[in-house]
Protein backbone atom coordinates (compact mmCIF):
# COMPACT_ATOMS: atom_id res chain seq x y z
CA UNK A 1 0.00 0.00 0.00
CA UNK A 2 1.48 3.19 -1.19
CA UNK A 3 -0.37 5.57 0.84
CA UNK A 4 -3.45 7.17 0.57
CA UNK A 5 -4.16 5.21 -2.71
CA UNK A 6 -4.92 1.82 -1.99
CA UNK A 7 -3.53 -0.78 -5.16
CA UNK A 8 -6.32 -2.54 -6.37
CA UNK A 9 -4.59 -5.11 -8.93
CA UNK A 10 -2.05 -5.87 -6.60
CA UNK A 11 -5.06 -6.74 -4.33
CA UNK A 12 -6.54 -8.94 -6.64
CA UNK A 13 -2.98 -10.11 -7.88
CA UNK A 14 -3.02 -11.62 -4.43
CA UNK A 15 1.10 -11.99 -5.13
CA UNK A 16 0.17 -14.68 -7.59
CA UNK A 17 -2.00 -17.19 -5.99
CA UNK A 18 -5.23 -14.65 -7.12
CA UNK A 19 -6.93 -17.94 -9.03
CA UNK A 20 -6.48 -20.53 -5.55
CA UNK A 21 -7.20 -17.26 -2.98
CA UNK A 22 -10.59 -15.99 -5.45
CA UNK A 23 -11.68 -19.46 -6.41
CA UNK A 24 -11.88 -20.38 -2.37
CA UNK A 25 -13.41 -17.12 -1.59
CA UNK A 26 -15.83 -17.72 -4.58
CA UNK A 27 -17.21 -20.83 -4.14
CA UNK A 28 -17.62 -20.11 0.22
CA UNK A 29 -19.65 -16.92 -1.23
CA UNK A 30 -22.04 -19.82 -3.31
CA UNK A 31 -22.20 -22.15 -0.67
CA UNK A 32 -23.09 -19.51 1.95
CA UNK A 33 -26.06 -18.40 -0.46
CA UNK A 34 -26.90 -21.35 -1.18
CA UNK A 35 -27.15 -22.33 2.41
CA UNK A 36 -29.64 -19.12 2.78
CA UNK A 37 -31.68 -19.95 -0.64
CA UNK A 38 -32.54 -23.48 -0.18
CA UNK A 39 -34.17 -23.50 3.19
CA UNK A 40 -35.99 -20.46 1.99
CA UNK A 41 -37.59 -22.27 -1.02
CA UNK A 42 -38.25 -25.38 0.85
CA UNK A 43 -40.12 -23.39 3.41
CA UNK A 44 -42.16 -22.56 0.23
CA UNK A 45 -42.56 -25.95 -0.87
CA UNK A 46 -43.55 -27.39 2.56
CA UNK A 47 -46.09 -24.44 2.19
CA UNK A 48 -47.70 -25.15 -0.98
CA UNK A 49 -47.77 -28.88 -0.34
CA UNK A 50 -49.82 -28.60 2.93
CA UNK A 51 -52.03 -26.44 1.38
CA UNK A 52 -52.53 -29.15 -1.39
CA UNK A 53 -53.39 -31.36 1.19
CA UNK A 54 -56.23 -29.64 2.64
CA UNK A 55 -57.68 -28.39 -0.82
CA UNK A 56 -57.62 -32.01 -1.37
CA UNK A 57 -59.33 -32.98 1.85
CA UNK A 58 -62.04 -30.51 1.66
CA UNK A 59 -63.01 -31.92 -1.33
CA UNK A 60 -63.05 -35.28 -0.73
CA UNK A 61 -65.70 -34.25 1.97
CA UNK B 1 -39.38 -30.70 34.91
CA UNK B 2 -40.58 -33.21 32.55
CA UNK B 3 -43.38 -31.49 31.54
CA UNK B 4 -41.23 -27.98 31.17
CA UNK B 5 -39.07 -29.73 28.74
CA UNK B 6 -42.56 -31.18 26.67
CA UNK B 7 -43.90 -27.81 26.86
CA UNK B 8 -40.63 -25.89 25.06
CA UNK B 9 -39.82 -28.40 23.21
CA UNK B 10 -43.01 -29.21 21.49
CA UNK B 11 -42.42 -28.53 17.41
CA UNK B 12 -45.06 -25.96 18.05
CA UNK B 13 -43.40 -23.59 20.77
CA UNK B 14 -39.98 -23.93 18.52
CA UNK B 15 -42.15 -22.45 15.29
CA UNK B 16 -43.35 -19.82 17.38
CA UNK B 17 -40.26 -18.66 19.20
CA UNK B 18 -37.47 -19.25 16.84
CA UNK B 19 -39.09 -16.93 14.38
CA UNK B 20 -37.55 -13.93 16.50
CA UNK B 21 -34.33 -15.71 17.24
CA UNK B 22 -33.09 -15.93 14.00
CA UNK B 23 -32.26 -11.82 13.38
CA UNK B 24 -30.18 -11.80 16.64
CA UNK B 25 -28.20 -14.70 15.08
CA UNK B 26 -28.23 -13.43 11.35
CA UNK B 27 -27.02 -9.50 11.67
CA UNK B 28 -24.16 -10.20 13.91
CA UNK B 29 -23.15 -12.85 11.77
CA UNK B 30 -22.84 -10.54 8.58
CA UNK B 31 -21.04 -8.04 10.68
CA UNK B 32 -18.97 -10.06 12.46
CA UNK B 33 -17.93 -11.57 8.70
CA UNK B 34 -17.73 -8.64 7.07
CA UNK B 35 -15.24 -7.28 9.70
CA UNK B 36 -13.71 -10.37 9.56
CA UNK B 37 -12.76 -10.45 6.05
CA UNK B 38 -11.69 -7.21 5.42
CA UNK B 39 -9.02 -7.69 8.70
CA UNK B 40 -7.86 -10.75 6.87
CA UNK B 41 -7.78 -9.93 3.23
CA UNK B 42 -6.98 -6.02 3.94
CA UNK B 43 -5.03 -5.57 7.46
CA UNK B 44 -3.76 -9.09 8.21
CA UNK B 45 0.32 -9.25 6.61
CA UNK B 46 1.21 -12.16 4.27
CA UNK B 47 2.94 -15.14 5.39
CA UNK B 48 6.39 -15.36 5.54
CA UNK B 49 6.59 -18.84 3.93
CA UNK B 50 3.32 -18.68 1.84
CA UNK B 51 2.85 -15.27 1.15
CA UNK B 52 -0.96 -14.52 0.32
CA UNK B 53 -1.79 -17.95 -0.47
CA UNK B 54 -2.39 -18.20 3.22
CA UNK B 55 -5.22 -15.91 3.31
CA UNK B 56 -7.32 -19.17 2.19
CA UNK B 57 -6.77 -19.94 6.01
CA UNK B 58 -9.78 -17.44 6.78
CA UNK B 59 -12.22 -19.43 5.38
CA UNK B 60 -10.66 -23.03 5.20
CA UNK B 61 -10.37 -23.42 9.17
CA UNK B 62 -13.38 -21.49 10.27
CA UNK B 63 -15.24 -24.35 7.79
CA UNK B 64 -13.37 -27.05 8.59
CA UNK B 65 -14.10 -26.55 12.35
CA UNK B 66 -17.82 -26.22 11.68
CA UNK B 67 -17.71 -29.63 10.23
CA UNK B 68 -16.60 -30.88 13.65
CA UNK B 69 -19.30 -28.81 15.28
CA UNK B 70 -22.18 -29.48 13.50
CA UNK B 71 -21.80 -33.18 13.03
CA UNK B 72 -21.11 -33.18 17.29
CA UNK B 73 -24.91 -30.84 17.21
CA UNK B 74 -26.52 -33.54 15.16
CA UNK B 75 -25.13 -36.66 16.59
CA UNK B 76 -26.20 -35.16 20.19
CA UNK B 77 -29.19 -33.95 18.75
CA UNK B 78 -30.09 -37.39 17.29
CA UNK B 79 -29.15 -39.58 20.63
CA UNK B 80 -31.23 -37.06 22.24
CA UNK B 81 -33.66 -38.07 20.14
CA UNK B 82 -33.45 -41.97 20.50
CA UNK B 83 -33.19 -41.90 23.97
CA UNK B 84 -35.47 -39.34 25.47
CA UNK B 85 -38.08 -39.33 22.38
CA UNK B 86 -37.96 -35.69 21.59
CA UNK B 87 -39.07 -34.94 18.56
CA UNK B 88 -37.92 -31.24 18.25
CA UNK B 89 -34.03 -32.96 19.08
CA UNK B 90 -34.77 -35.07 16.16
CA UNK B 91 -36.11 -32.28 14.14
CA UNK B 92 -32.61 -30.33 14.59
CA UNK B 93 -30.40 -33.06 13.83
CA UNK B 94 -32.11 -33.44 10.69
CA UNK B 95 -31.65 -29.48 9.74
CA UNK B 96 -28.43 -29.89 10.77
CA UNK B 97 -26.94 -32.58 8.17
CA UNK B 98 -27.32 -30.33 5.03
CA UNK B 99 -25.21 -27.29 6.34
CA UNK B 100 -22.55 -29.29 7.96
CA UNK B 101 -22.27 -31.64 4.48
CA UNK B 102 -21.83 -28.14 2.90
CA UNK B 103 -19.36 -26.65 5.61
CA UNK B 104 -17.57 -30.26 5.11
CA UNK B 105 -17.25 -29.53 1.26
CA UNK B 106 -16.67 -25.94 1.88
CA UNK B 107 -13.18 -27.45 4.04
CA UNK B 108 -12.10 -30.15 1.39
CA UNK B 109 -12.67 -27.53 -1.93
CA UNK B 110 -10.96 -24.59 -0.14
CA UNK B 111 -8.04 -27.04 1.39
CA UNK B 112 -7.32 -28.60 -2.07
CA UNK B 113 -7.34 -25.01 -3.84
CA UNK B 114 -4.72 -24.42 -0.89
CA UNK B 115 -3.21 -27.39 -1.42
CA UNK B 116 -2.16 -27.14 -4.93
CA UNK B 117 0.13 -24.20 -4.97
CA UNK B 118 1.86 -25.13 -1.35
CA UNK B 119 1.89 -29.08 -1.75
CA UNK B 120 1.81 -29.22 -5.54
CA UNK B 121 -1.49 -31.09 -5.49
CA UNK B 122 -4.90 -30.58 -4.96
CA UNK B 123 -5.11 -33.89 -3.28
CA UNK B 124 -3.44 -36.54 -0.98
CA UNK B 125 -5.07 -39.52 0.48
CA UNK B 126 -3.57 -39.23 4.02
CA UNK B 127 -5.23 -39.29 7.39
CA UNK B 128 -6.65 -35.82 7.77
CA UNK B 129 -7.98 -35.19 4.17
CA UNK B 130 -9.16 -39.22 4.10
CA UNK B 131 -11.35 -38.70 7.28
CA UNK B 132 -12.58 -35.26 6.35
CA UNK B 133 -13.87 -37.07 3.20
CA UNK B 134 -15.55 -39.52 5.35
CA UNK B 135 -17.65 -36.94 7.61
CA UNK B 136 -18.63 -36.00 4.20
CA UNK B 137 -20.02 -39.56 3.70
CA UNK B 138 -21.36 -39.46 7.03
CA UNK B 139 -23.30 -36.65 6.23
CA UNK B 140 -24.66 -37.89 3.02
CA UNK B 141 -25.45 -41.19 5.02
CA UNK B 142 -27.32 -39.60 7.54
CA UNK B 143 -29.81 -37.90 4.74
CA UNK B 144 -29.82 -40.43 2.56
CA UNK B 145 -31.63 -42.35 5.54
CA UNK B 146 -33.70 -39.71 6.24
CA UNK B 147 -35.09 -39.40 2.52
CA UNK B 148 -35.49 -43.20 1.99
CA UNK B 149 -37.28 -44.21 4.99
CA UNK B 150 -41.10 -43.60 4.56
CA UNK B 151 -41.78 -43.86 8.14
CA UNK B 152 -40.20 -40.98 10.29
CA UNK B 153 -39.60 -42.48 13.58
CA UNK B 154 -37.91 -45.25 12.04
CA UNK B 155 -36.29 -42.62 9.41
CA UNK B 156 -34.74 -41.07 12.71
CA UNK B 157 -33.73 -44.16 14.59
CA UNK B 158 -31.50 -45.18 11.50
CA UNK B 159 -29.79 -42.00 10.52
CA UNK B 160 -29.38 -41.36 14.49
CA UNK B 161 -27.80 -44.10 15.10
CA UNK B 162 -25.39 -43.36 12.27
CA UNK B 163 -24.82 -39.88 13.00
CA UNK B 164 -24.12 -41.16 16.59
CA UNK B 165 -21.47 -44.39 15.48
CA UNK B 166 -19.51 -41.92 13.02
CA UNK B 167 -18.51 -39.77 16.08
CA UNK B 168 -15.39 -41.97 16.56
CA UNK B 169 -14.43 -40.03 13.09
CA UNK B 170 -14.38 -36.75 14.94
CA UNK B 171 -11.09 -37.22 17.14
CA UNK B 172 -9.50 -39.36 14.29
CA UNK B 173 -9.95 -36.15 12.05
CA UNK B 174 -8.88 -34.09 15.10
CA UNK B 175 -5.49 -35.98 16.05
CA UNK B 176 -4.64 -37.42 12.43
CA UNK B 177 -1.95 -34.73 11.70
CA UNK B 178 -0.47 -36.27 14.91
CA UNK B 179 -0.94 -39.99 14.53
CA UNK B 180 0.17 -40.16 11.00
CA UNK B 181 2.59 -38.62 8.71
CA UNK B 182 0.97 -36.11 6.53
CA UNK B 183 0.85 -32.67 4.51
CA UNK B 184 -0.97 -30.86 6.05
CA UNK B 185 0.06 -28.75 8.78
CA UNK B 186 -0.64 -29.17 12.75
CA UNK B 187 -2.90 -27.19 15.06
CA UNK B 188 -1.97 -23.91 15.27
CA UNK B 189 -4.77 -22.62 17.29
CA UNK B 190 -7.01 -25.28 19.00
CA UNK B 191 -3.80 -26.85 21.58
CA UNK B 192 -2.51 -26.49 24.70
CA UNK B 193 0.47 -23.80 24.30
CA UNK B 194 -0.41 -20.54 23.05
CA UNK B 195 -1.47 -20.50 19.56
CA UNK B 196 1.61 -20.51 16.93
CA UNK B 197 0.03 -17.92 14.83
CA UNK B 198 0.40 -13.96 14.44
CA UNK B 199 -2.03 -11.93 16.53
CA UNK B 200 -3.01 -9.80 12.66
CA UNK B 201 -3.58 -13.25 11.91
CA UNK B 202 -5.34 -15.16 14.70
CA UNK B 203 -7.87 -12.43 15.25
CA UNK B 204 -9.70 -12.15 11.73
CA UNK B 205 -9.24 -16.05 11.95
CA UNK B 206 -11.52 -16.21 15.14
CA UNK B 207 -13.77 -13.36 13.60
CA UNK B 208 -14.54 -15.59 10.88
CA UNK B 209 -14.97 -18.79 12.88
CA UNK B 210 -17.58 -16.73 15.10
CA UNK B 211 -19.36 -15.25 11.93
CA UNK B 212 -19.44 -19.15 10.79
CA UNK B 213 -20.83 -20.66 13.91
CA UNK B 214 -23.68 -17.43 13.91
CA UNK B 215 -24.41 -18.24 10.10
CA UNK B 216 -24.87 -22.14 11.09
CA UNK B 217 -27.27 -21.07 14.09
CA UNK B 218 -29.74 -18.60 11.76
CA UNK B 219 -29.78 -21.20 8.84
CA UNK B 220 -30.66 -24.20 11.23
CA UNK B 221 -33.43 -22.23 12.57
CA UNK B 222 -34.57 -21.65 9.37
CA UNK B 223 -34.12 -25.22 8.09
CA UNK B 224 -35.28 -26.81 11.55
CA UNK B 225 -38.76 -24.72 11.14
CA UNK B 226 -39.41 -26.16 8.10
CA UNK B 227 -38.64 -29.44 9.17
CA UNK B 228 -41.01 -29.08 12.31
CA UNK B 229 -43.64 -27.70 9.81
CA UNK B 230 -43.41 -30.49 7.51
CA UNK B 231 -43.46 -32.92 10.04
CA UNK B 232 -46.37 -32.10 11.87
CA UNK B 233 -47.89 -31.47 8.34
CA UNK B 234 -51.03 -33.63 9.71
CA UNK B 235 -51.42 -31.83 12.82
CA UNK B 236 -54.01 -28.93 13.81
CA UNK B 237 -51.30 -26.59 14.42
CA UNK B 238 -49.58 -26.33 11.09
CA UNK B 239 -53.01 -26.79 9.04
CA UNK B 240 -54.39 -23.75 10.93
CA UNK B 241 -50.84 -21.95 10.56
CA UNK B 242 -50.57 -22.59 6.67
CA UNK B 243 -54.39 -21.68 6.17
CA UNK B 244 -53.56 -18.40 7.58
CA UNK B 245 -50.42 -17.41 4.97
Amino acid sequence: MNGSEFNWSEFFAMGGYAFFVWTSYGITLLVIVLNIVMPMIGRKKVISRVKRAIRREQLQQ
Amino acid sequence: MWNWIQKFSSPKYFYDMSAKLIPWFAIPALVIGVYGLYLGLFVAPPDYQQGESYRIIFIHVPAAWMSLFVYMVMAISAGIGLIWQIRLADVVAAASAPIGASFTFLALVTGSLWGKPMWGTYWVWDARLTSELILLFLYFGYMALQSSIEDQRQADKASGLLAIVGVVNIPIIHYSVEWWNTLHQGATVAKFDKPSMHIDMLIPLLLMALAFKLFYAAVVLVRARNEALYRDRNRRWVRELIEKI
